[in-house]
């Protein structure tokens, strides 16, 4: 199920602006990698363009090559629909539809790719989804409930929840904590350690302390300056990259030195 | 104006507005009043005339709105009084046409006629404000937002002629299909349908054109303002862009899009020179909108009659004009419920 992701000379444009440069690197299946550095050095870019949910923006546009299973998410003819599909991904702030209830939402994205799905799968599914966003103890009894209800931690347990009864091969995480209180962090975090065992999960944070908690690697970026573009500088094992990094820009970075 | 700051150095250049009187100035009598007055840094705002004077302007334009519309009000209860005294229903009267036999046809006609309308309009102004909001290119959804907003503009008049003189024979082969393989359907069913086509359905489709601006403009506004979060939502699940404005965009907008269609509806149930132009009258109960000369509107049966109406008529005529009012204020009553309501969702 979980997929390794090879990224080969990945350029990233804002129209004419090269924003990541050059980005080449393998995410391992079955791990976390965090992505840290300081703030508008493309990390958020870099994450979105595994999922090409970067098209969204007008102008964007990515060259090179980022491959899961083999296969190249940007060859001619890749519906970005189907690369969604298999990648899946949680934001910044939780966003449940408004609309739904939380049975619903969980179900938003299945019945998308298969309209048809019976009762007793569904609400296998639901369960299932539920209980691997640790959520399902504490929503079971009002499934039927508007998604919005939830506290700020239950709702983005629920846009896991959402992200994952798709089945994807590979789940992004754009900050998905910074919304949130410290005790909802934690549970997040701890769900993030159970979820590795069945995707490649990688997690954009500014909290060097939640990447060196929960990830397995650790990837940096930073820009040399205003204008310029992001670069991957390092990525390692997340111990060595906290205690004796390779790179001086990365040990400046962590020691707080800059940032 | 007693909670802006104060200003604790007094400028000489600026003195109180003549006139004001200093009772109004005392402390006000609830709870803030004491500490306040205990605290010599936070004395009254000085009285600035530029503010007296916007205040009282703005004040009276408010209640300007009120007056009006309780005179109008007034206006058409009393002035059609009359009428309901010498009605068979009400008063003694014994008229050869009851009020009720009067009226009756007319609201039917206005109401049918605008719902009408709205049918049509609102599937097609849904499209161009999701086209503008969410499909066009830039370069082409600000020129496709200002021409709705010029069609808007189109003086009723102008619509009435184009309808009357250009839609009118244009139609009948339209008609004349509907009336012979649809006609099983009420609506189309009758005699084969006659020229000139001044039927209610032509006035009904000049109708739809006038309201789709309102209706477009309201929902393009509201369309746009989808969270772009949820939209993200939506697509990194796999939604297509279709899937996205279905599961989120559509029901963000639903409350929108029935506000607007009402202000639609209310444009629709009051416009009167279109309708004028384009209807031939009638005073009937009919659902065939083929046949001609079977449906009138409220609003296009006073224009056509006051001009030359005997005080019992014009009595009549007011009577219409009340229920109208009426008809438009529950209208836009429902339209308001209805966005509080999903405003507090």
């Amino acid at each position: 199920m979980a997929q390794a992701i090879n990224v080969e000379d990945l350029n990233i444009f804002y129209g004419d602006f090269l924003a990541v440069e050059d980005v080449t690197v393998t995410l391992q299946p079955r791990s976390v990698t965090a992505l840290i550095g300081p703030s508008g050095c493309g990390k958020s870019t870099f994450l979105r363009t595994l999922n090409r949910m970067h098209e969204v923006i007008p102008g964007a546009y990515a060259q090179g090559k980022v491959e899961i299973e083999g296969q190249d998410i940007y060859a001619p003819g890749v519906d970005p629909v189907n690369v969604r599909r298999r990648v899946g991904m949680v934001f910044q702030k939780p966003n449940p539809f408004p609309t739904m209830s939380i049975r619903d939402n969980v179900l938003a994205g299945v019945k998308l790719n298969n309209k048809r799905l019976s009762r007793s799968s569904a609400d296998e599914l639901v369960e299932s989804s539920l209980r691997g966003a640790n959520l399902w103890e504490e929503v079971k009894d009002r499934l039927d409930k508007p998604g919005m209800g939830l506290s700020g931690g239950q709702q983005q347990r629920l846009c896991i929840a959402r992200a994952i009864a798709v089945k994807p091969e590979v789940i992004l995480m754009d900050e998905p904590c910074s919304a949130l209180d410290p005790i909802s962090t934690l549970a997040i975090e701890d769900l993030i350690h159970e979820m590795k065992q069945d995707f490649t999960i990688v997690i954009v944070t500014h909290n060097m302390q939640q990447a060196s908690r929960v990830s397995d690697r650790t990837g940096f970026f930073t820009i040399s300056g205003t204008g310029k573009p992001g670069h991957l500088i390092e990525i390692d094992e997340t111990e060595k990259m906290f205690t004796n990094p390779t790179e001086k820009q990365t040990e400046d970075y962590i020691s707080g030195r800059f940032g | 104006m007693s909670s802006s700051a104060a200003d604790p150095a007094p400028s000489p250049s600026q003195t109180r507005a003549p006139g004001a009187p200093d009772a109004a100035d005392a402390p006000p009598s609830g709870p803030t009043g004491p500490s306040r007055s205990e605290d010599p840094r936070r004395g009254r705002a000085k009285r600035r005339p530029g503010d007296m004077i916007f205040t009282g302007l703005s004040v009276g334009s408010g209640l300007i709105i009120f007056l009006t519309l309780a005179l109008v009000a007034i206006f058409l209860t009393v002035r059609s009084l009359p009428a309901i005294r010498d009605s068979r229903e009400f008063g003694g009267g014994a008229d050869a046409v009851s009020l009720w036999e009067f009226t009756a046809p007319l609201v039917f006609g206005t109401v049918f006629a605008a719902v009408l309308a709205l049918v049509m309009a609102v599937p097609v102004s849904i499209g161009i404000a999701l086209f503008i909001s969410h499909f066009a290119p830039r370069r082409l959804a600000t020129p496709l937002g200002f021409m709705i907003d010029l069609l808007a503009a189109v003086p009723s008049v102008v619509f009435g002629l184009w309808g009357g003189v250009w839609l009118v024979p244009k139609m009948q082969g339209l008609y004349e299909l509907l009336n012979t393989y649809l006609g099983w359907i009420p609506l189309f069913a009758g005699p084969e349908p006659e020229p000139p086509m001044r039927n209610l359905a032509t006035a009904s489709i000049v109708l739809a054109v006038m309201i789709l601006p309102i209706i477009t403009a309201v929902s393009r506004e509201v369309f746009l303002q989808t969270p772009r979060l949820q939209e993200e939502a939506a697509l990194a699940l796999g939604a297509t862009r279709w899937e996205t404005i279905r599961t989120v965009v559509l029901p963000f907008g639903r409350a929108g899009v029935v506000s607007a269609s009402m202000l639609g509806l209310g444009r629709a149930l009051g416009e009167t020179m279109a309708v004028l132009m384009v209807l031939s009258p009638g005073s009937s109960f009919s659902l065939h909108i083929l046949e001609v000369g079977q449906h009138n509107t409220i609003a296009a049966n006073i224009a056509s009659q006051s001009a030359e109406a005997t005080p019992d008529v014009m009595a009549r005529l007011i009577f219409t004009g009340l229920v109208l009012f009426i008809i438009t204020f529950i209208i836009n009553a429902l339209a308001r419920a209805i966005v509080a309501r999903s405003a507090r969702a």
